[in-house]
């Protein structure tokens, strides 16, 4: 799930917690199933609390400000839950099997809803989307919504999307004739040449730590950028200069980047001093000192510029126990009165087409959103999603990726041999769950093919 | 030997079946949240896709390309730090049980690391190893360095390990010298004094008295630390990230990314076997009267 923390004994409790659950859900469903009042327990939780499961704000802190600022307001009691995207589709995956659900509503990434909608696990959301077309989604992101299908899945939520960030003494050394707000991939690069030149320490900095999102970095902004594609030109020649570009740029990344996880946390110890990383990774630094940071759009490549809009949607699993108990959730949260809320307190924005943010909003949060928005106007665009249909295969995905930067760019090995090693590796993991191509990859009529 | 033996038994007939319902809740503990996982655990490293007998998982954790760097990783690093532990932890035990003035102080602070996680324990020290972190800040302010020096750098793998091994060092000598105290606490004074008598210098009663009679506290120590060492996991994550990697950050990457679950079971499994390996190498090497046939 990307931008939020998943902490590695954070999951691991969780994920125990969520096996006790189970546990103790399936013995629930088991004696409700045997008790003859089952349908008073039914009449029972329309009048009690709803249940939310999502992958989004899985952080204490995020969950909390989701429970206190956002669903406090509903009428109802709601148990919000932030599950990371395995356990949260085993879940719905393992209610729909028993026939019988507790989750109400599911919250998630385009790419976590799209593979239970792909199954029909997912309501059909036609009346709802009809209902709220006066809330001015982005017609985009309506398209997505059906899921390659003809009826909506899920409803957008929120959006959030992925861009750079750099101390304003960074800004001083850029090279001549570059500009932040236009930078080209090889600007970068002599920016962070510059840099060392000048303070003498390597100042870039890439979320490259066991928890970061580097993998992002390549999937939705340097392929694309340098290749226009992504799986199908996975190992073409673009691809081969897109990681010679990487390893020079590595070569002025500060080498405490294999640690880096958030890179709000170095930008503001000034150990790095331009980053990329997902908005809510560097909303922090921001947020605490905005004149000392310069929030900006992706650099762009040969063939334009890379860019995920990560759109976040609202989702009713066909086993919820309380159909329009949930439907008025949906209502609740997609009002545009929440999704400011969620911008104000979250930093994720409303997913609509005319950017609709509140006016009192932190000057951080405002920065994020200017680069984000020149990020998706940008005449040379080149929109990628977060990968579709993986399943429970989308972080074996990302590993690919991973280790193949680990052998071009860490270990310093050939990089068409390892691309042809790797190539073989991501078509496997496509083959596995057969999931066709998306964007920014062309349409495949069956199994996405690796080139 | 005779009347020990016919006492033991009387003891035995008039306690009747109270040991056995006292022991029978940790039993039970045991058997279900170590015993049966693990045997599952060793089940499912033996499963084949269709749920058969299969040597696949244990084919793919070896052909695994991170795998031979995470075994040398682990392996190097419990050679390292269990042998620094235990040096460090009997010099603490031995300051404690001096009975010096402020001994409950000194145990206090000696143990206050048994009480934080791993994990934090990992984060602790990387905002002191970090570029901008304690310790460089210390080093420059004091003139030694002119600018912050990269302890974390991945090109620098014996470094890293060595921030990995301080950490450890920190957080889990303690329980050792727990060990070790309790051990010490349980000889009795007057061989020291028999020592003294006999004009023993310091270093001569450590050798010939305390090491002697402490062998089996050393030995559970060992046994345990080792074992610990073995499953070293989040303060590698929190210091080296991806820079590095170890048997147990491999099975969770198996489990978590990779879900499969029967790959990240033979990584789990290896870990068991080496403790075995290791706990059964302690027990041959250092024998106690006990073990002695008489």
């Amino acid at each position: 799930m990307d931008g939020r923390r998943p902490e590695v004994l954070t999951s691991v409790s969780l994920t125990r917690r969520q096996a006790l659950q189970l546990a103790a859900g399936a013995t629930v469903l088991g004696l409700t199933g045997c008790a003859p009042s089952a349908r008073e327990a039914t009449e029972e939780q329309s009048q009690g609390s709803l249940v939310m499961i999502s992958t989004q704000f899985q952080p204490v802190a995020e969950g909390e400000k989701m429970r206190s600022a956002v669903l406090a307001g509903f009428g109802r009691k709601v148990e919000f839950l932030g599950e990371e995207q395995g356990p949260f589709e085993d879940r719905i995956r393992a209610e729909a099997q028993a026939g019988k659900g507790s989750v109400a509503v599911i919250g998630g990434q385009h790419g976590d809803l799209a593979g239970l909608a792909a199954d029909q696990l997912l309501t059909d959301l036609s009346d709802l989307t009809q209902e709220l077309s006066g809330r001015g989604f982005h017609p985009d992101y309506l398209e997505l919504a059906k899921v390659g299908g003809d009826t909506p899945a899920y409803i957008p939520w929120a959006q959030a999307s992925y861009l750079m960030t750099a101390r304003k003494e960074a800004v001083d050394l850029l090279p001549s004739g570059a500009d932040v707000n236009s930078l080209t991939y090889e600007q970068l690069t002599a920016w962070g040449q510059r840099i060392q030149q000048q303070e003498g320490s390597r100042r870039l900095g890439f979320p490259a730590g066991e928890m970061g999102l580097l993998n992002r970095f390549f999937q939705g902004y340097s392929y694309p950028s340098f290749t226009g594609a992504l799986n199908t030109r996975f190992a073409s020649s673009e691809a081969e200069a897109m990681w010679e570009w990487m390893r020079g740029a590595w070569a002025q990344a500060n080498p405490q980047s294999t640690g880096y996880a958030f890179m709000q946390e170095p930008l503001q110890a000034g150990e790095v001093w331009v980053a990329w990383d997902h908005q809510a990774r560097l909303i922090e630094a921001l947020k605490a000192s905005p004149d000392d940071f310069v929030a900006f759009p992706a650099p762009t490549g040969p063939k334009g510029l890379g860019f995920i809009p990560v759109l976040t949607g609202l989702a009713i699993p066909k086993t919820a126990p309380d159909m329009d108990g949930a439907k008025d959730l949906i209502r609740y949260l997609t009002d545009p009165k929440q999704t400011a809320t969620v911008a104000r307190e979250l930093g994720f924005f409303p997913p609509t087409a005319q950017q609709q943010l509140p006016e009192d909003l932190e000057p951080g949060i405002r920065a994020e959103a200017d680069a984000i928005a020149a990020q998706s106007t940008s005449q040379a665009k080149v929109t990628s999603l977060l990968p579709v249909g993986l399943r429970d295969k989308s972080n074996a995905y990302n590993d690919v990726f991973r280790t193949t930067f680990d052998g071009i760019v860490l270990k310093r090995r050939d990089a068409r041999q390892v691309l042809a090693g790797k190539a073989k590796e991501l078509q496997e993991v496509l083959d596995s769950v057969k999931a066709p191509c998306w964007r920014p990859d062309p349409e495949s009529s069956g199994t996405c093919q690796v080139g | 030997m005779a009347t020990t033996t016919a006492a033991s038994v009387a003891t035995r007939r008039r306690l009747g079946w109270a040991p056995y319902a006292l022991l029978a809740p940790s039993l039970v503990y045991l058997a279900v949240f170590f015993a049966l996982p693990m045997v599952n655990a060793f089940g499912l490293a033996f499963q084949g896709d269709e749920g058969g007998y299969s040597l696949e998982p244990i084919r793919r954790m070896l052909g695994d390309e991170r795998f031979a760097k995470a075994l040398t990783t682990t392996l190097l690093l419990v050679v390292i730090i269990v042998p620094i532990q235990f040096v460090v932890a009997m010099g603490m035990a031995l300051v404690v049980n001096a009975r010096l003035k402020g001994t409950d102080l000194w145990l206090y602070v000696f143990a206050l690391p048994l009480g934080v996680s791993e994990l934090a324990a990992g984060i602790v020290w990387f905002s002191i190893f970090t570029e901008q972190g304690w310790l460089n800040s210390l080093l420059t302010q004091v003139g030694i360095l002119d600018r912050p020096f990269i302890f974390l750098d991945y090109q620098r793998p014996t470094l890293l390990i060595l921030t990995i091994v301080v950490a450890e060092a920190w957080r889990a000598t303690s329980i050792v010298m727990i060990i070790l105290v309790a051990g010490l606490q349980g000889i009795p004074r007057d061989y020291l004094e028999a020592a003294d008598v006999f004009g023993a210098t310091a270093w001569q009663r450590v050798r010939h008295v305390i090491l002697p009679l402490l062998k089996p506290s050393i030995r559970v120590a060992l046994i345990l630390r080792t074992i610990l060492a073995f499953q070293v996991f989040a303060t590698v994550i929190a210091l080296a990230g991806s820079a590095t990697n170890v048997l147990a950050g491999e099975a969770y990457r198996w489990y978590q990314n990779l879900r499969d679950a029967r790959v990240a079971a033979a990584y789990a499994s290896l870990i068991l076997i080496l403790s075995v390996v290791s706990t059964i190498l302690f027990l041959l090497l250092l024998p106690t009267e006990e073990d002695r046939p008489t």
